[in-house]
């Protein structure tokens, strides 16, 4: 086992379409944090900040930024990017200082303001860059790979758009139950039926909006935690930040095209698999120990992929999984307790973060009317752009 | 005034009409493919790499799966502001040969409610638009089945 951190302090600034700069939000969640964690900012030894493309320079070394903006003490400073996967490097940055002894007390930040409509590439010609090239030759945005996947489990699984839409009713009844959530409305079968296709099979409301938000936990030593009256904290088990085995021959984001396996066989597990199989195996737990998850629903035909390749079920399962309510608050394994980012949108650089704080809430019993009973052990899972695993256990 | 034709990327597709390719590397080591085209280093981890030569693709193909963009991307992509948007089709096609997925557009006048999952497509060329001077080409997917 690679060792425990502890989790002192989880915070967020709400969800939403604010409309104001990133670096509010990452300063409001990381003071929510330091005041959850009963610490002062300037006990704080390091802090590390997951990146926003959109902020400019200060996007690009939001560590800093942060550290500025709650004013400058010293901390040692780090800034990661990874997509929709920098706070889980964030995190795992963070507890690499901890367990190494760099530091004992770490701050983990994120926050971003999203554009409306498509999430688009940064301006200027680049043809050698993946994620332009998509746009300028494809016109394909996001929504069009989840379009794809969505329609290629109708094809082998037997999925349904009528399934598809049940992701969103479960996911809107909890992030109905969540103060911070964007949206907190329970949404019917019918309204997700009723609104526009944005990528044939998907429907507006099958596709994860944009937001503005912010996350920040407080991870620090065991010993740490003791010495400041944590007796019995939230830990972190496990960060898988894996990369893909060769050849990976899943389509993925922003690619045009897969590896070829024509001169090796694909492994025999696929990549989002192999990014919780990682997380498993360091922290001694299987998909059966699981009290809840929290998985990375950019779609509801993606929900349905991470049951399988979280283990939750049989590969072709999920929709069997869903309607049998295991999922569902009060279900075996409930996924998304926190509404996912069918009710939160996306803030990339804070969406890994917001996961774990959801994980540590729930772990200590402070999640309110949307509390998983007796939850002792939860992942996260998300999968940045290319080619960026990331998943978090947590226990108590 | 006639337009000068020039492919959206150069080197990824060539030829004309029952000719025109998709064009890939293979390595001469591994024999691994790659599109698009990776001209410096194979990316097969258990290769001690070889020279990789410019190799067509395969014409023809299988549905993998399929999708369309019911709303206007957004630039870098380049449509006509002052024209409705108009769906547009797109179809990932596994290779049997070269066993990968492309992704690319479908023909004009191909919509989703033409497509399934395991129907035989084959790669046509194609004009992603045209400006005052230039007429941008690219390659498209088309059902076997429909001409042009």
């Amino acid at each position: 086992m690679t060792g425990e951190v502890a989790v002192l302090g989880a915070g967020m600034h709400p969800w939403g379409k604010w409309g104001r700069n990133f670096v509010e939000y990452g300063v409001a969640a990381a003071r929510a944090a330091l005041t959850d964690a009963g610490l002062d900012w300037r006990d704080i030894g390091s802090i590390i900040g997951a990146d926003t493309v959109r902020g400019g320079y200060p996007g690009y070394v939001a560590g800093a930024t942060f550290a500025k903006a709650l004013g400058w003490q010293g901390a040692r400073v780090t800034s990661v990017y990874a997509a929709c996967a920098s706070g889980a490097q964030a995190v795992d940055a963070a507890r690499a200082q901890i367990l190494s002894g760099l530091a004992e007390v770490v701050l983990v930040v994120g926050a971003d303001a999203a554009p409306k409509g498509f999430f688009r590439p940064a301006g200027g010609d680049r043809p050698d860059d993946p994620d332009w090239l998509r746009f300028r030759v494809l016109g394909a945005t996001n929504p069009v790979y989840f379009g794809l996947y969505a329609c290629r489990r109708m094809a082998v699984h037997g999925d349904t758009p009528g399934d598809f839409a049940q992701v969103k009713v479960k996911n809107a009844a909890m992030g109905a139950l969540n103060p911070k959530a964007r949206y907190r409305r329970r949404v019917t079968a019918e309204e997700v039926a009723a609104s526009a296709v944005v990528a044939d099979p998907l429907r507006l409301l099958d596709i994860c909006a944009t937001s503005d938000g912010g996350a920040a936990v407080v991870l620090s030593s065991m010993e740490f935690a003791r010495r400041h009256g944590h007796a019995d904290p939230v830990r972190i088990r496990a960060v898988s930040t894996v990369t893909p085995r060769y050849p990976n021959t899943v389509l993925d984001l922003p690619d045009i095209a897969t590896d070829s396996a024509v001169a090796v066989d694909p492994p025999a597990e696929t990549f989002r698999t192999s990014i919780a199989r990682a997380a498993y195996e360091e922290a001694g737990v299987g998909p059966e120990d699981l009290s809840l998850a929290e998985v990375y629903d950019l779609s509801t035909a993606l929900e349905l992929q991470w049951y399988e390749d979280l283990g939750l079920c049989g590969e072709g399962e999920g929709v069997k999984l869903l309607r049998d309510g295991a999922t569902a608050l009060g279900g075996r394994i409930p996924v998304n307790a926190s509404g996912g980012l069918a009710s939160f949108g996306e803030a990339v650089p804070a969406q890994a973060i917001a996961q774990v704080c959801e994980l540590a809430w729930q772990l200590r019993g402070e999640a309110g009317d949307r509390q998983v009973e007796g939850a002792r052990v939860g992942i996260s899972a998300n999968q940045g752009l290319f080619g960026h695993g990331s998943a978090v256990i947590a226990v108590r | 005034m006639s337009r000068t034709r020039t492919p959206v990327v150069a080197g990824w597709f060539a030829g004309e009409g029952e000719d025109f390719r998709l064009l890939g590397t293979r390595c001469a080591a591994c024999s691994s493919v790659f599109f698009p085209r990776e001209d410096h280093h194979c990316h097969n981890p258990a290769c001690g790499g070889g020279e990789l030569t410019q190799v067509p693709l395969s014409r023809r193909g299988r549905v993998w799966s399929y999708t369309d963009s019911r709303y206007r991307p957004p630039s870098p992509y380049v449509s006509d502001p002052e024209l409705s948007w108009e769906p547009c089709a797109l179809i990932a096609v596994e290779l049997q040969a070269e066993r990968l997925v492309v992704l690319g557009q479908a023909a004009p006048g191909v919509t989703v409610a033409d497509l399934a999952v395991g129907m035989e497509v084959e790669v046509v060329p194609g004009v992603l638009h045209e400006d005052a001077e230039t007429t941008w080409t690219t390659w498209h997917w088309r059902p076997t089945g429909v001409k042009a």
